[in-house]
């Protein structure tokens, strides 16, 4: 038996937020899932909403500061990643994608993740599939077939809900599955660790 | 330990007054703050090179080797010089005449440069930084070491019975040292050849430049040229000063909230805590600056940056003043205190010319020969 990391993004804004809310039950459920299959899991929630600032003055120096980079460190070295975002304007919000902006290129490359969406109206359903599964993509992470979104009326309750509640079961049962079938995550690489290749290779152009 | 300045050659306005100096204003000034160094007791003026607006120093010896002419005692260098697109042929000769000019006061700063579209402006690819600057030292090195280089390599037109004219002054070339940010394989390179290691150690969390520094020493160590703590390392640092702290924050605000670099991101305090920026009365710029050797260790050159973002010349001048009467004196003392015996110095030409044994007949040697390509390596050793 292992213990998993997972690692939990929430860019809703509002207190208390129906994407955290989302993003809850996607986590329970894939806690469960784990739980299945044999893994303990820690979970860590980072909520994008008090790094909102962080992020603007990460763009703008160039570094992150003491909490973003926890923030980030938390989510690289995850064994799966759960990311849910509002739908503004037709997509992901921009705190969101700022978030994913200010990591290295490579940080993600191969990480488990789960993707999920809310929006006011079903009609942002596709939010998921246009918008956000291309950015993770780009991200070389490996992302479950089914993404989640939840309007608003998906919280009602009734037939609704039970559709929604085997939405989130079925993507959680697909994130375990990615995240078992690998090796416990390590840190990424240490770029200061005694290098791979001597200084000699460099100087051949290797 | 040596202390200086470095300066970037921006030419900003003024958010005060909307002034901008001309170009020709900025040029000068550079030559009257390095005038200034020497003139307070400072050890060192580097300046850096850019090839876009809004900097001004596109053609570092030029401006170098007027302020040679008028000091006596200043060392001259570059922060830094660009080897990613610079020939470095032209490197390897426009700074061996350089140190004849200026009797040895000259050493280098290697850098890569971070503005992609100055790269192709020189035929080069941002994406070869590190490859461009493996070779081009490489290359650079072997032009100020052997008098007559056959060389080809994957960037330049290849060369064969190249002799780089001057040869260095006394058969020694110019110190070098590498300024990297976060490239691991720069400080590898600098380790490598024993050359010193620089991290301009402003704009960015310390955490930056423990890292590379620690990295560089060990790797410096690895290739065989003294222990870790005898490395030789260099760091940059941002002050700004008043007798009293609140002046210098009020003063330095509006500098800091339009800057380029600054503006529009973390506050002046925020800042301030999360970089190496001081910002308030000399004591206070002695107290950082004293901690800086808690995270490097003992280093051998502190260079400050304070001509930048639109600072006007007479408030550059009283920085340096400030500098020169309170600051680096107690520095000086408190360091040299601090530092054992067992580590080095910065190098200088004097204390290279010792360590090659003395100082070499610095005249042209005869070309290789064109029909056999025999060249005189060795016969002149």
């Amino acid at each position: 038996m292992a213990t998993r990391t997972l690692a939990v993004v929430s860019a809703g804004l509002s207190t208390p937020s129906s994407t955290r809310l989302l993003a809850d039950r996607l986590t329970a459920a894939t806690v469960d899932a784990l739980r299945a299959r044999g893994d303990d899991t820690t979970v860590e929630v980072v909520e994008l909403r008090g790094h909102a600032r962080d992020l603007a003055d990460d763009l703008t120096s160039g570094f992150a500061n003491q909490p973003l980079q926890t923030a980030i460190d938390t989510v690289v070295g995850a064994d799966g990643l759960i990311a849910v975002t509002p739908v503004f304007s037709a997509s992901y919000s921009g705190l969101f994608k700022t978030f994913f902006d200010v990591l290295d290129k490579e940080a993600l490359t191969g990480k488990p993740v789960l993707l999920g969406a809310t929006a006011g109206t079903p009609r942002h359903s596709l939010v998921v599939e246009h918008a956000m599964r291309p950015l993770f993509a780009y991200l070389r992470a490996v992302v479950v077939p089914t993404g989640v979104f939840a309007a608003a009326e998906d919280w009602a309750g009734g037939g609704i809900d039970r559709s929604l509640a085997g939405r989130v079961e079925r993507a959680a049962g697909e994130l375990a599955g990615l995240v078992t079938g690998r090796p416990v995550a390590a840190r990424p690489a240490d770029p200061f660790a005694d290098p791979a290749t001597s200084f000699e290779e460099l100087l051949k152009g290797r | 330990m040596q202390f200086g300045i470095f300066s970037v050659g921006d030419v900003t306005p003024d958010p005060t007054t909307g002034r901008a100096p001309t170009e020709a204003e900025r040029v000068k000034s550079l030559i009257t703050i390095a005038l200034k160094a020497e003139e307070v007791g400072l050890d060192v003026f580097a300046q850096g090179q850019h090839h876009n607006p809004p900097f001004v120093v596109s053609s570092p010896t030029t401006t170098l080797g007027y302020i040679v002419a008028k000091t006596e005692k200043l060392v001259l260098s570059t922060s830094t010089t660009l080897i990613t697109t610079t020939d470095p042929v032209k490197i390897a000769e426009d700074f061996a005449t350089l140190q004849h000019v200026a009797d040895g006061r000259v050493d280098l700063m290697m850098g890569r440069g971070n503005t992609g579209p100055v790269y192709p402006w020189f035929g080069k690819d941002i994406r070869d930084g590190i490859p461009l600057a493996v070779e081009n030292y490489q290359l650079l090195r072997r032009l100020w070491r052997e008098d007559v280089v056959n060389w080809e390599g994957k960037f330049r037109t290849p060369l064969q019975g190249f002799t780089s004219t001057p040869r260095p002054l006394d058969g020694v070339p110019p110190f070098v040292w590498h300024g990297s940010i976060r490239s691991p394989q720069i400080a590898e390179q600098a380790a490598y050849y024993g050359d010193g290691f620089f991290h301009n150690h402003i704009f960015w969390p310390p955490e930056h430049t423990e890292r590379m520094v620690e990295f560089y020493r060990r790797r410096f160590e690895h290739y065989g040229h003294g222990s870790a703590d005898q490395a030789i390392v260099g760091l940059g640092g941002q002050v700004f000063m008043r007798k009293n702290s609140q002046d210098a924050v009020r003063e330095f605000r509006p500098y800091f909230d339009s800057a380029p670099v600054y503006g529009g991101g973390p506050s002046l305090e925020e800042f301030t805590s999360q970089t190496p920026l001081t910002v308030g009365s000399p004591e206070q710029v002695i107290e950082r600056t004293l901690g800086f050797r808690d995270y490097v260790g003992d280093y051998q050159r502190q260079l400050f940056l304070i001509d930048h973002a639109g600072l006007p010349l007479k408030t550059v001048l009283e920085q340096l003043d400030i500098l020169g009467e309170e600051v680096v004196p107690v520095l000086r003392r408190e360091f040299a205190a601090l530092k054992p015996a067992h580590v080095p110095d910065a190098p200088t030409h004097a204390s290279l010319v010792a360590a090659a044994g003395c100082a070499k007949d610095a005249t042209v040697p005869a070309p290789a020969d064109a029909v056999t390509g025999r060249t005189v390596e060795g016969a002149q050793a």
